[in-house]
C-alpha cells in the first residue's frame, strides 16, 4: 500500500515532506447532520489549489475527513449486515486498509484474534464501498482494500473503550505485520468509539466519490476535520494522507528526530493506572515509517489516552512562546515551565486541527507560520480553514470572522455548546493545578550558577601545548575567537570556501569538520533569530522525568540552565552538588596515545559502560571531560564521546533524567557547540576557549581593551547568538527540542560508524572510520607532546579562511588566479588550459568530490562532430550578485558579456536601474536576463519583473543558507537606494525566510504570482544542496517551477558568518545527483530544467555537472576572478582594491575588467567542454545529461583518508524509463486566471488610457487577481504606470491569495467581502480597497478582513482595509501607504519606507527591524509600548503640523473609500482622539531625514543668500 | 586585522639612501634607517589579503608577510619577530639584499605601489637585535645524529641553522678564511655590512653550530673522514663558475671576472690579505662593466668608491620599459628598468650592445669594440633571436673590464667528482624530492642544484634540504 520506493542512490524516503490545506467544521451545539459532511467535502474542493497532483496528473497527494461515528448510519448498515450494535459509545469502529491479495484472510483473522484476546467483543466486518474508477493511475495501483470492523466494548465505553481500542490497534499493527510479511501493507486509519477517518490517496474532490458512505444522507456528524495534502514526492502512499486519528496537521516538525529520540528514551519509564500492564503493548509509541505529522499524532494519542484532555496535551506538544520577553501572566508561565520539563516542543510551523469526537479545536505554532481563518455563524456553526471563503456563507448569517494568532488555540466544546477562545482556555489550563507554585517550590537552586564570570589566569606555560593537543590554529584564535571575545559577535568572511573537504585534508581534522548543518528550505521557513528573538529559548533543564503520563509536583524538581554554556565556576558548582537526585560524576574521555581504531572503540565501550554504571549508582550529572587527562592519553573526539554516551543512555532508557555535560578543550566555535547539543549534550564547558580568550585579553591582543571576564562573557553571548542562528536556520525555536534533533549530515564518515554512534544521520559517500579518527587525534597529540624540535612559540597557521602555504590548501591558489586572469585578458587558450589543469588535476591532492571522478569514455569522436561553442555558451549563467555587493562596473560587465553570448546574467537581489533596460548605442545590453526575487524584495517592482527572461526565487544561497542579510546604512548610497526603492543611509534587512513562502503550497502560489506578472518569463527556484534537497526540488517541480537551481555550499560571494560559509550545506555534486535521481524516480524530470553552481571553475566541472544531470551551469566567483578579483576575501569591508566588490568611487575607478574578458573565458570553458565531449563520444550536451554511468571513482587515488569513500550513490541511475532531462513544459494553470476574463475589457484602457470600471464576483479560488493586468501596464508604461483610477475593478466575494499583487499606478481594486493572504504583495502604485460584505452585521473593526503577510515588498501604492488583518502586516514595505483597523503580530516588520495607520489592536513585536517609514497607531488601551519591539524605533505623540495633516488626510481617505465607522468616529472627535495616536519613528530614519532636512534648509538658505 | 583602509590613506614611502657625495666616500651602508613610526605606517598599508600573493607566490621562503605586517602596525614587534623567524632564518640578510619578489607580487602593486615589505622585515629583525630578543636559543633536546654542511653561504647557513634548532649536531666546513660565502665575500659592504654576517655567525655558534674554516674538503679532509663522523652530509658549495666571453683579445690584462673584483674588496675591508700582484683596483681607471645585472651594479658601486675615472655598464639585452613589462604581468617579478643606488652614483648605462673585440696595447686592454643588436621574435613565436645591426659598431674606451655576465654552474668539487655524484645535463647536481643526491646520506642544496640565483632562493633550498635530512634521519631511527 505504501508506494514509497525504498532508499536508493541518494534518494531516501525519510526526507519526504508534506504541507497542505487543513480545516474543521462543527455544529457548536453538537447536533449531528449530513450537512457537516457534505460541507466538509465542499471545503476540500475549495482548498484543492493548496494540494498537489503527481506525475500522472490525476493522482492527488492525499485527502480525507475525520468524522464522528454516525450511529444512525452504522446501525443501518449493521442491520443490513445482520449484526447488532450495542448502544452508542459502547461499540467501536475500526477503519482498515487491508491487503488486496490472498493474505487478507490471515490478516482479518489475526485482527479478530487480537480483539478477543483483549477481552472485547468482535461484532462483524463491513466491506466499505469504494469506487476505484475515479482514482488516478498511481493511486489505483496502490489502492488498498478498505474494510471496517465493529467491536463491542462490553463494560467499557467512551474514552475508556478508546483506550482499549488503542491497545488493540497497536497489537494489530504488530501482529498483522508478522502474518502478512514485509511486502504487504496493513494500516489502521482509525479505531475508536467516537471518531472515524475516511481518507486516501485522493484529490479533495475525490473523497466523496471514492467513499460512497459519505454521500449517504444518514452519514451524520457534528464535527469534520479535513485535510488536503501536498507532498514533495509523487509516490502513492495511502497511509500518509491525513487526517490521522486525532489531528490534521498543516506544517512540519523540524525537531522530529529529537522528539522521536526523546520519546524512545522515555518508553521504559511510562506508567499509568489507566493502562496498567497494557502500557508495554503500546511500545514503540511512535510508529516507525510515519511522517512527522503522523508521529505528532502518535504522541497526542498517548497523552490523550493517558488521561489528559486534548487541549492540555496540545499545549504540551506545541506550546506557545513564553520567554522573558513574551507578555504573559505568571500562572500561565508556570504551566508552560512545568510542562517544559516533561516534554520538549514539537517545533515547527503548524496549524493543527484536532478532535476526539467530543471537542474539536485548532492551534497555531508560536511563530504563526500558517494561516487559520475562521467564521462563526449566528446559527452556531463554525468553520476554520487555511483560507477564508472556503464555504459560501451569506454575510447576514455571519456572527464573527477571525483568525488565530501565533501560539493561540481555540476549542469548540460540543457538550458545553460553546466556543472557548485562547485566553479562557489557557487560563483554565493554567489553573488546573498550582503549576506556578510547583515550579517555584521544587526547582533545584544552585548558589552562584550563571552569575558574573570571574577572571581567569591562563596557565601560560602549558597553554600552547594544550592548544596544539586540540588542534588550535592561529586562525582559531585570531579570526574565530577574537571577534567573539571582543565584540560578542561571530566573525564574517566573504567569497565562499575553496579548501578541501575534511576527508581530503592532509591536516588532522576535528571530527566536527565532517558534518554539515541542515537548514530549512521551502517546506518550512527559517526564523529570524534577531528580530523575532522573543520566540526563541536556549533554556534547558536537567533531571527531567520520563513518565509523562503522570502529573505531580515532584516533576518540577529540575535544575534549570539559562543557556547551555557553563563557565568554569558554574561547572565546579555543579560538580560539587550534594543535593538528593543531583550529584555529578566526571568521566575522563581518553584513549591510549598512539592507539588504533580498536583502542578507540574499546575506550568508547568502556566509557559507555562506565556512564551506565554511574547512572545506575544514582549519578544524574555526567561530566565527560578531556581536561587534564592522564599522561599517555589522547583525548577522544568529544563529539564521539557525547554521541556514544547519549545513545547508550537512550537505549538503556535512562537518558531523560540525566544531564550530559561536556567539559572540553576541543569545542570552540558555534558549529562545535551546535553539534554537541544536536547529538545529545545538555551543557558545555569550553574551558580551553575560555583560557585562550583570557590569554588574549591578558596580552592586550583584543581589538578592544577589556578584561578577561568581560571577554569570556562576550564569547558566551556570541555563542548564544550563533546557536540561535544555527537553530533558527532549521526553523527550530527552542534548544530543548534542538537537543539530539541531529539536524546534520555527515560528509566523509563511514556508514558503519555513523550507524553506531550517530544513527539516523545521513552519510552518503562513506569515508573515514574509527582508525582514521584515532589517527587524526593521535597526530594532534604528537604535535603537542612529541615534537621537541619544532619552534613552539606560536600555533600553526590554519589556512582555512586565508591562504597560508603551510596551512590548508585552496583551489584558488595564486597560480590559478594569475593564469586565469592572464588567459582571459590576452585571449590565450594555452594559459587557460594551464589554469584548468591546476584546478582539474586532483589525482595527487584532492579538494572536491568531483576531483575524485574519472571519465569513462564511450567511443571517442572527432572534435568537429561536437556541437559548437556558440551553442554551449548559451547554457552558461553568472551567479546572483546584487548591485550593492559588487560595483556597478562589475555588475554591468557581466550583463553585457552574457547578453553577447546569449547566456544569462543575474540581477541579484537588489533590484536594477531601469536605465539598464534600454540597449546601449553599440547594441550591447546591460539588462540582466535573470531577475531575482529574494526575501528582501528590494526593488522587485512590476517593471523589474516584466523586464527579464527568467524570474528567480532565491530560497537560499550557498554561503549562508537559511539566513537573512543586512546592508548597513552607510553602504546604502543614493544610487543603491534608488534601485532598491529605499532611503539612502537607512539599513536594509533581508529576512531569513520569504514571508510568502512558509510551505510548499506557498511557493506554488508565489510561482503562480510571478507567472501572472510576467507570463513570458520562466520561473526558477534556487536551492542549496543539502540532504533531502532532491525531495524539496520534487515539491518545487510540482509547484510548477520551470527550472531548479542546485547551489553548492562552497560558492557564494557575499559576506557571511564564517561558520555558515564552512559548515552549512553540502557540495553540489550530492545535491544535484540527489535531485536528478529523485526527479527521475518521480517522473518529474521531463518538465523542468536543472542548473547547478558552486565553485564551478572549468570545462571539466561543467561536464561532470552535465553527467550528473544539470542542463545549465553557473559561475560567480570565477567570473569575478576573470574581472579582476584576487580573492582578498574582504568584500564585507567595502575596500576591494580592484574595484569589484566595492561601492567606494575611489576604488571603483581601479576596476579593469571588461565584458571581453568574460567572453574569452566562457569561450575557453566551452572549448574545454567540447574537447572532453569528443573524448567521451558525446555530440551534444543534451546527450550527456544524466549519464552518470560515464563517471567512476578514480582508482589511482590512494590518499589514506579517501579510501573509505564510495560514490556509487552519487553515480546511481534509477532504473526507470522516465525522461532524464527536460523534454516538456510546465502547465502553469494560467488559463483559469480571472485576469484572462478581464483583460479584453481593460485592453482599451491600457492602450489609450481611457478610464474603465468593471464589476465581477470573486472566490477564494481566484488567486492573484489583477496581476496579469498589472504586468501589461508595466510593460507599456514602466514604473510610471497610468493616471490614478484609469482601471477600476470592483469585486464581491472572498478573494483568493495574492489579491492585487504587483498592481501598478492607475489600477484601483475594490473588494467587498474579504481577502486571504498576501494581498498587495509587491504593490507598485496600485490602490486596493477592502470593505466587508454588503449586508454584514458584525462590527468591521473587530473582525478579520484579510490574511497574513500583506503588502510584502510593496514599493508604492495605497491600501485601505476596513477590518483587522493577520500577522506581519506591511512587512518589508518600502513605500506603500496603508490604513487598517487592527494587525496581528510582527506588524511593519523590516519596513523601510511608506506609511501605515493602525486603528485598533496590534500584536506583539510591532516594528521589529523597521528601519524606515512611519506608522501611526491608535492606542486606545495604552499598551502599545509593551507590544512594540523598541530595538530600532522611538514612540512619539503626533504633534507636528505636518504629521497631523498627514494622519488626518489618510483617515479622511479611509472613510471616503471604505466608510469606516471607526475612522469616522475619530475624525468627528479629532481633538479628543488625536492624543491616543502614537507615531512609530525608526531611529535611523529620523537621523537620515533630519540630515536631509538640514541639507534642504541649507540649500534654501543658500538660495536666499545667493538668489 | 591591520588597518582596513590603510592602503587608501598612506602612500608608499621608501627610506631612501644617504646623499651620494657622502656615501661614495666610504663603504658603509647606503640605505637609511626609517623611523619606527614610519615603518608602522607603511605596514598599515598591508591589506591582509585572503590570498596573499606576497606570501604564497612572491616569497620563495613563504614569509607570512600579512601577519608580521599586522603585528608591526599594532606595535607588537616580538610577535612580528616570531612569525618572521618561523620562515626566514636570516631576515637581516634578506631584509637588506633581497630584491623582494614579494613586493612584485603584492596585490597593492596591481594598481598602486606595493607595500615596503623588505623594509618592514629589516626593521623587525633589527628591532629584535636591539631589544635583546635575539638571544641564543640552543635546542632543548639534542639528538645524537650529526650533519656536516659543506659550504657556508646562504644555503649552508640555512641548513645548519634549521638542523641545529631541530637538535642535530651541525658542523659547517668552508674553504675560506671566514664563514658566510657570498654573503661575506660577494656582496659589497655598502649593501650588506660584514658586521651583520659576523653577528649571525656568533649567534649560531652560541647556539651550538660549529664552523670549521679554511678546510677544503677533498684536500684537507676526506670524504671517508666525513662519512665516519657524520650521519649525513650536505653539499652547499654554490655555483660560482663565472660565465666567460669568447672574443678576440680576451687574454689581455685588465679583464677580470666581476666576482674576483668584488671578493677582493670585501677581503680588503675585512682585514684579509690580498696578494699585491693579484690586486684589481678601479682607482683612476675607465671601468667597463659587461653585464647589466646585480653583480654588475655592485661592480659599479665598488668602482666608484675605489675612485674610478669613469664607469660604464653595458648589457646585451634591450633597455627594459620604465614600468612593469607586459611580458611579466602581476604577480610575476616585474621586468622593468631598475636604478640601483650604485647606478645613481655615476655611471653610463647602455643597452643592446654586444662585445665584439677587446683592443689592447702592450698586452693591456684599452678599449672594447661593440655592436648594437636587435632582438627579433620569430614569426612563429618563441624566444627572440639576436641580430647584429650592420654598421652600428663603436668603440668604448676602458682599461678595466669587469665581466658580470652571470655564472655557468657549480665549480669543480672533489667530492662530486670522486663519488661520481649524478648531475643534470646543465651541470647542476641531481637531487630527489628530499634534496638527496644519488649517494644515500649525501644531500645537496642551494645554487649547486639550481644554478646561481637569489640569496633567498638558496635559503629556501637550504630549509628544504634540512627538512629532507631530518626526514631521512627520522626514518633511519625507526
Amino acid at each position: 500500500m505504501n508506494g514509497m520506493p525504498s532508499p536508493q542512490g541518494l534518494y531516501d524516503p525519510a526526507n519526504e515532506h508534506d504541507n497542505c490545506g487543513v480545516g474543521f467544521l462543527a455544529n457548536i451545539d453538537g447536533v449531528q447532520s449530513h450537512r457537516i459532511v457534505s460541507d466538509s467535502i465542499e471545503v476540500l474542493k475549495n482548498l484543492l489549489h493548496r494540494g498537489a497532483v503527481g506525475g500522472d496528473l490525476s493522482t492527488g497527494d492525499g485527502a480525507g475527513v475525520l468524522l464522528q461515528i454516525s450511529d444512525k448510519f452504522f446501525r443501518k448498515e449493521a442491520a443490513r449486515l445482520k449484526f447488532n450494535l450495542p448502544a452508542v459509545g459502547f461499540y467501536g469502529v475500526g477503519m482498515l486498509f487491508v491487503p488486496q491479495s490472498n493474505v487478507r484472510a490471515a490478516c482479518l483473522s489475526t485482527i479478530q484474534k487480537v480483539i478477543q484476546e483483549e477481552s472485547l467483543e468482535f461484532i462483524g466486518w463491513r466491506e466499505v464501498p469504494t469506487d476505484g474508477g475515479i482514482l488516478g493511475e498511481q493511486a489505483r495501483a496502490a489502492q488498498p482494500h478498505v474494510m471496517q470492523v465493529f467491536v463491542g466494548g462490553g463494560k467499557w465505553s467512551g474514552p475508556a473503550l478508546d483506550r482499549k481500542l488503542y491497545v488493540v490497534r497497536k497489537q494489530c499493527q504488530r501482529r498483522v505485520a508478522e502474518v502478512i510479511g514485509p511486502d504487504e501493507r496493513f494500516y489502521v486509519p482509525s479505531f475508536s468509539s467516537r471518531t472515524i477517518v475516511y481518507k486516501g490517496l485522493l484529490m479533495g474532490g475525490q473523497v466523496s466519490g471514492f467513499y460512497k458512505d459519505l454521500n449517504d444522507p444518514d452519514m451524520e456528524s457534528a464535527v469534520a476535520v479535513i485535510h488536503q495534502r501536498y507532498s514533495t514526492n509523487t509516490f502513492p502512499s495511502w497511509e500518509l494522507s491525513q487526517p490521522f486519528r486525532f489531528l490534521a496537521h498543516n506544517g512540519e516538525i523540524n525537531t522530529l528526530r529529537g522528539n522521536i529520540n526523546q520519546m524512545q528514551s522515555r518508553e521504559n519509564g511510562l506508567a499509568s493506572p489507566l493502562f496498567g500492564d497494557d502500557i508495554r503493548k503500546l511500545i514503540p509509541i511512535i510508529d516507525p515509517g510515519g511522517s512527522d505529522s503522523a508521529c505528532l499524532d502518535n504522541a497526542l494519542e498517548l497523552l490523550v489516552a493517558g488521561g489528559r484532555s486534548i487541549p492540555h496535551s496540545m499545549m504540551m506538544l506545541i506550546p506557545e512562546a513564553w520567554g522573558a520577553k513574551y507578555p504573559m501572566g505568571p500562572d500561565q508561565k508556570g504551566f508552560f515551565e512545568y510542562h517544559a520539563g516533561l516534554m520538549e516542543p514539537w517545533d515547527g510551523p503548524a496549524t493543527v486541527a484536532f478532535t476526539d469526537g467530543s471537542v474539536v479545536g485548532t492551534l497555531l505554532d508560536r511563530n504563526g507560520l500558517r494561516p487559520a481563518r475562521y467564521t462563526i455563524t449566528k446559527d452556531n456553526f463554525i468553520v476554520m480553514a487555511s483560507e477564508a471563503g472556503v464555504l459560501n456563507i451569506p454575510a447576514e448569517r455571519v456572527l464573527e470572522k477571525g483568525a488565530l494568532r501565533p501560539g493561540q488555540m481555540m476549542l469548540v466544546d460540543l457538550a458545553l455548546k460553546r466556543v472557548i477562545k485562547d485566553k479562557e482556555l489557557k487560563s483554565q489550563m493554567s489553573r488546573r493545578q498550582p503549576y506556578r507554585r510547583w515550579v517555584e517550590e521544587n526547582k533545584v537552586s544552585v548558589q552562584g550558577l550563571f552569575e558574573a564570570m570571574a577572571p581567569i589566569i591562563p596557565e601560560s606555560e602549558t597553554l600552547l601545548q594544550r592548544q596544539r593537543l586540540f588542534g588550535y590554529t592561529r586562525e582559531d584564535v585570531q579570526i574565530l575567537l577574537e571577534p567573539m571575545a571582543a565584540k560578542a559577535h561571530e566573525a564574517v568572511g566573504s567569497m565562499g570556501t575553496d579548501t578541501p573537504l575534511a576527508v581530503f585534508s592532509e591536516k588532522p581534522q576535528l571530527l566536527f569538520s565532517y558534518f554539515k548543518q541542515l537548514f530549512a528550505q521551502i517546506t518550512n521557513p527559517p526564523i529570524d533569530p534577531i528580530r523575532e528573538e522573543l520566540v526563541m529559548s536556549l533554556m534547558t533543564f536537567i533531571g527531567n522525568p520520563s513518565n509523562i503520563l503522570l502529573e505531580t509536583p515532584q516533576f518540577a524538581r529540575l535544575l534549570k540552565l539559562r543557556h547551555p554554556f557553563l563557565s568554569n565556576e558554574d561547572l565546579e558548582q555543579i560538580r560539587g552538588l550534594e543535593i538528593k537526585d543531583f550529584s555529578a560524576s566526571t568521566l575522563p574521555i581518553g584513549f591510549p596515545a598512539g592507539g588504533s581504531g580498536e583502542d578507540l572503540d574499546a575506550a568508547l565501550e568502556r566509557l559507555c559502560a562506565l556512564a551506565g554504571e554511574r547512572v545506575s549508582a544514582g549519578k544524574t550529572l555526567l561530566i565527560l571531560s578531556d581536561r587534564d587527562l592522564a599522561e599517555g592519553l589522547t583525548p577522544i573526539p568529544v563529539l564521539m564521546a557525547v554521541a556514544a554516551v547519549n545513545r547508550h543512555l537512550v537505549r538503556s532508557g535512562c537518558r531523560t533524567g540525566v544531564g550530559l555535560i561536556a567539559e572540553t578543550g576541543e569545542a570552540r566555535e558555534v558549529m562545535h557547540m551546535a553539534l554537541l547539543l544536536g547529538y545529545g549534550a545538555t551543557a558545555i564547558n569550553p574551558y580551553l576557549a575560555f583560557e585562550t580568550i583570557a590569554d588574549l585579553a591578558g596580552k592586550k591582543e583584543l581589538s578592544v581593551d577589556i578584561g578577561s571576564a568581560r571577554a569570556m562573557e562576550n564569547y558566551v553571548a556570541a555563542l548564544c547568538e550563533g546557536l540561535r542562528k544555527v537553530m533558527s536556520k532549521m526553523g527550530i525555536s527552542t534548544l530543548r527540542s534542538y537537543r539530539s534533533a541531529q539536524v546534520f549530515e555527515a560528509v566523509g564518515i563511514d556508514q558503519a560508524v555513523v550507524d553506531r554512534f550517530f544513527s539516523g544521520t545521513a552519510s552518503r559517500v562513506g569515508g573515514i572510520g574509527l582508525s582514521e579518527m584515532a589517527a587524526e587525534a593521535n597526530a594532534r597529540y604528537r604535535e603537542a607532546f612529541l615534537n621537541p624540535g619544532a619552534d613552539l612559540t606560536f600555533l600553526p597557521a590554519g589556512g582555512q579562511y586565508r591562504l597560508r602555504r603551510d596551512g590548508e590548501r585552496h583551489l584558488w591558489a595564486p597560480e590559478a588566479i594569475a593564469n586565469l586572469q592572464q588567459a582571459a585578458r590576452s585571449g590565450n587558450y594555452a594559459l587557460y588550459k594551464e589554469y584548468a589543469r591546476l584546478i582539474n588535476d586532483q589525482a595527487e591532492k584532492q579538494f572536491t568530490l568531483r576531483g575524485m571522478f574519472k571519465f569513462k569514455p564511450l567511443v571517442p569522436i572527432s572534435l568537429d562532430e561536437v556541437e559548437p561553442v556558440s551553442g554551449i555558451v548559451k547554457r552558461f549563467v553568472t551567479g546572483a550578485m546584487s548591485f550593492g555587493s559588487i560595483s556597478r562596473e562589475a555588475h554591468e560587465s557581466m550583463a553585457i558579456a552574457m547578453n553577447r553570448l546569449g547566456g544569462m546574467s543575474n540581477s541579484g537581489e537588489g533590484g536594477e536601474d531601469p536605465a539598464r533596460y534600454k540597449p546601449l548605442p553599440n547594441g550591447d545590453s546591460r539588462c540582466s536576463a535573470v531577475k531575482q526575487v529574494a526575501s528582501g524584495r528590494f526593488g522587485v517592482t512590476t517593471e523589474f519583473c516584466v523586464n527579464c527572461r527568467e524570474l528567480q526565487i532565491k530560497i537560499a544561497q550557498g554561503a549562508k543558507p537559511g539566513e537573512g542579510g543586512q546592508l548597513p546604512g552607510h553602504k546604502v548610497n543614493e544610487e543603491i537606494a534608488k534601485v532598491r526603492h529605499s532611503t539612502p543611509g537607512v539599513t536594509l534587512i533581508s529576512p531569513p525566510p520569504h514571508h510568502d513562502i512558509y510551505s510548499i503550497e506557498d511557493i506554488k502560489q508565489l510561482i503562480y504570482d510571478l507567472k501572472n506578472v510576467n507570463p513570458e518569463a520562466r520561473v526558477s527556484v534556487k536551492l542549496v544542496s543539502e540532504l533531502g534537497v532532491g525531495t524539496i526540488a520534487a515539491g518545487v517541480v510540482k509547484a510548477h517551477a520551470d527550472m531548479v537551481l542546485i547551489s553548492g555550499y562552497d560558492g557564494g560571494t557575499g559576506a557571511s558568518p564564517l561558520s555558515s560559509i564552512k559548515h552549512a550545506g553540502a557540495p553540489w555534486e550530492l545535491g544535484l545527483a540527489e535531485t536528478q535521481q529523485t526527479l527521475v524516480l518521480n517522473n518529474l524530470r521531463g518538465q523542468v530544467r536543472l542548473q547547478t553552481d558552486g565553485q564551478i571553475k572549468t570545462g571539466r566541472d561543467v561536464v561532470v555537472a552535465a553527467l550528473l544531470g544539470a542542463e545549465e551551469y553557473g559561475f560567480a566567483t570565477t567570473a569575478l576572478v576573470v574581472l579582476g578579483c584576487v580573492m582578498m576575501r574582504k568584500c564585507h569591508n567595502n575596500t576591494c582594491p580592484v574595484g569589484v566588490a566595492t561601492q567606494d568611487p575611489r576604488l571603483r575607478k581601479l576596476f579593469t575588467g571588461s565584458p571581453d574578458h568574460l567572453v574569452n573565458f566562457f569561450t575557453f570553458i566551452a572549448s574545454e567542454v567540447r574537447e572532453i565531449m569528443a573524448q567521451l563520444g558525446f555530440r551534444t550536451i543534451d546527450d550527456m545529461i544524466g549519464r552518470s554511468d560515464c563517471l567512476e571513482m578514480n582508482p589511482a587515488i590512494t590518499f589514506w583518508k579517501a579510501k573509505g569513500l564510495d560514490f556509487s550513490n552519487i553515480l546511481y541511475r534509477p532504473p526507470c524509463d522516465s525522461p532524464v532531462r527536460c523534454v516538456g513544459k510546465q502547465d502553469h494553470e494560467l488559463a483559469s486566471a480571472l485576469d484572462l476574463k478581464l483583460i479584453p475589457k481593460v485592453k482599451a484602457a491600457i492602450e489609450t488610457g481611457k478610464p474603465v470600471s468593471l464589476e465581477h464576483p470573486i472566490r477564494n479560488v481566484n488567486r492573484t487577481v489583477g496581476t496579469m493586468i498589472a504586468g501589461l501596464v508595466a510593460k507599456k508604461y514602466g514604473h510610471a504606470g497610468l493616471p490614478e483610477d484609469t482601471i477600476t475593478l470592483n469585486f464581491k466575494g472572498s478573494a483568493g491569495q495574492s489579491f492585487g499583487a504587483w498592481c501598478t499606478k492607475g489600477m484601483t481594486l475594490v473588494l467587498e467581502g474579504e481577502s486571504n493572504d498576501f494581498l498587495g504583495k509587491g504593490l507598485s502604485g496600485g490602490k486596493i480597497i477592502v470593505k466587508p460584505f454588503p449586508g454584514a452585521t458584525y462590527e468591521a473593526e473587530s473582525n478579520i478582513i484579510a490574511g497574513n503577510v500583506l503588502l510584502y515588498g510593496a514599493t508604492c501604492g495605497e491600501v485601505y482595509l476596513n477590518g483587522g488583518v493577520g500577522e506581519r502586516f506591511a512587512i518589508r514595505n518600502s513605500g506603500a501607504i496603508a490604513v487598517v483597523e487592527g494587525v496581528g503580530d510582527h506588524g511593519c516588520e523590516y519596513m523601510t519606507g511608506g506609511r501605515v495607520v493602525v486603528l485598533g489592536h496590534t500584536g506583539v513585536n510591532f516594528g521589529a527591524g523597521m528601519s524606515g517609514g512611519l506608522a501611526y497607531i491608535y492606542d486606545e488601551h495604552r499598551i502599545f509600548d509593551a507590544r512594540c519591539n523598541l530595538d530600532m524605533v522611538d514612540l512619539e505623540l503626533v504633534v507636528s503640523k505636518a504629521d497631523k495633516a498627514e494622519l488626518r488626510g489618510l483617515l479622511e481617505k479611509h472613510v471616503r473609500y471604505t466608510g469606516s465607522r471607526k475612522a469616522r468616529h475619530i475624525l468627528e472627535n479629532w481633538e479628543d482622539q488625536l492624543p491616543y495616536f502614537i507615531k512609530v519613528f525608526p531611529m535611523e530614519y529620523r537621523r537620515v531625514i533630519g540630515q536631509m532636512m538640514k541639507e534642504d534648509e541649507a540649500t534654501e538658505r543658500a538660495e536666499v543668500i545667493h538668489g | 586585522m591591520g588597518k582596513v583602509t590603510g592602503f587608501m590613506e598612506f602612500e608608499r614611502h621608501d627610506p631612501g639612501y644617504r646623499p651620494i657625495d657622502e656615501r661614495i666616500k666610504d663603504f658603509n651602508a647606503v640605505e637609511l634607517k626609517p623611523l619606527e613610526v614610519a615603518v608602522r605606517e607603511q605596514a598599515a598599508r598591508c591589506m591582509d589579503c585572503g590570498t596573499p600573493f606576497c606570501h604564497c607566490s612572491g616569497c620563495p621562503i613563504e614569509n607570512v608577510i600579512p601577519e608580521f605586517n599586522d603585528h608591526v602596525y599594532q606595535g607588537r614587534w616580538k610577535e612580528a619577530l616570531d612569525i618572521l623567524l618561523s620562515k626566514d632564518n636570516f631576515p637581516e640578510f634578506t631584509g637588506r639584499i633581497c630584491p623582494a619578489p614579494c613586493e612584485g607580487a603584492c596585490v597593492l602593486g596591481i594598481n598602486k605601489d606595493p607595500v615596503t615589505i623588505r623594509q618592514v622585515e629589516l626593521s623587525i629583525i633589527e628591532k629584535g637585535f636591539e631589544s635583546g630578543y635575539m638571544k641564543p636559543k640552543p635546542p632543548a633536546i639534542r639528538r645524537n645524529e650529526r650533519v656536516a654542511v659543506l659550504g657556508s653561504g646562504p644555503a649552508g647557513l640555512a641548513i645548519a641553522d634549521t638542523l641545529n634548532h631541530a637538535g642535530f649536531g651541525v658542523v659547517v666546513y668552508d674553504a675560506e678564511e671566514k664563514p658566510g660565502g657570498i654573503l661575506r665575500y660577494g656582496i659589497p659592504e655598502f649593501k650588506l655590512g660584514k658586521w651583520v654576517v659576523d653577528r649571525r655567525i656568533q649567534l649560531m655558534e652560541a647556539e651550538g653550530v660549529v664552523f670549521e674554516n679554511r678546510v677544503r674538503v677533498g684536500d684537507d679532509i676526506s670524504y671517508h673522514y666525513l662519512q665516519h663522523r657524520f650521519d649525513a652530509i650536505c653539499l652547499a658549495g654554490g655555483a660560482r663558475e663565472a660565465r666567460d666571453i669568447k672574443a678576440p683579445g680576451r687574454e689581455l690584462k685588465g679583464i677580470h671576472f666581476a666576482m674576483d673584483f668584488l671578493v677582493q674588496q670585501n677581503k680588503r675591508l675585512g682585514g684579509e690579505l690580498v696578494a699585491p700582484e693579484t690586486e684589481i683596483l678601479a682607482a683612476g681607471k675607465d671601468v667597463l662593466v659587461i653585464g647589466g645585472g646585480d653583480t654588475g651594479s655592485d661592480c659599479v658601486g665598488t668602482s666608484v668608491r675605489q675612485g674610478a675615472k669613469s664607469v660604464t655598464q653595458i648589457e646585451i639585452l634591450p633597455q627594459p620599459p620604465p614600468s612593469r613589462a607586459t611580458s611579466t604581468p602581476w604577480p610575476m617579478w616585474p621586468m622593468k628598468l631598475r636604478v640601483s643606488s650604485s647606478h645613481q652614483e655615476g655611471c653610463v648605462r647602455r643597452w643592446s650592445l654586444a662585445s665584439k673585440e677587446f683592443i689592447g696595447h702592450e698586452g693591456a686592454v684599452q678599449s672594447v669594440r661593440v655592436i648594437e643588436v636587435d632582438w627579433v621574435t620569430p614569426p612563429a613565436g618563441g624566444r627572440p633571436n639576436m641580430v647584429e645591426k650592420v654598421g652600428s659598431e663603436s668603440v668604448i674606451k676602458a682599461d678595466l673590464i669587469l665581466l658580470a655576465m652571470g655564472f655557468s654552474g657549480p665549480e669543480r668539487n672533489k667530492i662530486v667528482d670522486g663519488l661520481s655524484i649524478k648531475k643534470e645535463p646543465n651541470g647542476v647536481i641531481w637531487r630527489d624530492k628530499q634534496n638527496m643526491t644519488n649517494i644515500p646520506g649525501i644531500f645537496v642544496a642551494g645554487d649547486m642544484t639550481q644554478g646561481a640565483s637569489l640569496v633567498v632562493r638558496a635559503m629556501r633550498d637550504g630549509r628544504q634540504a634540512a627538512a629532507g635530512i631530518s626526514a631521512y634521519l627520522d626514518a633511519r631511527r625507526t
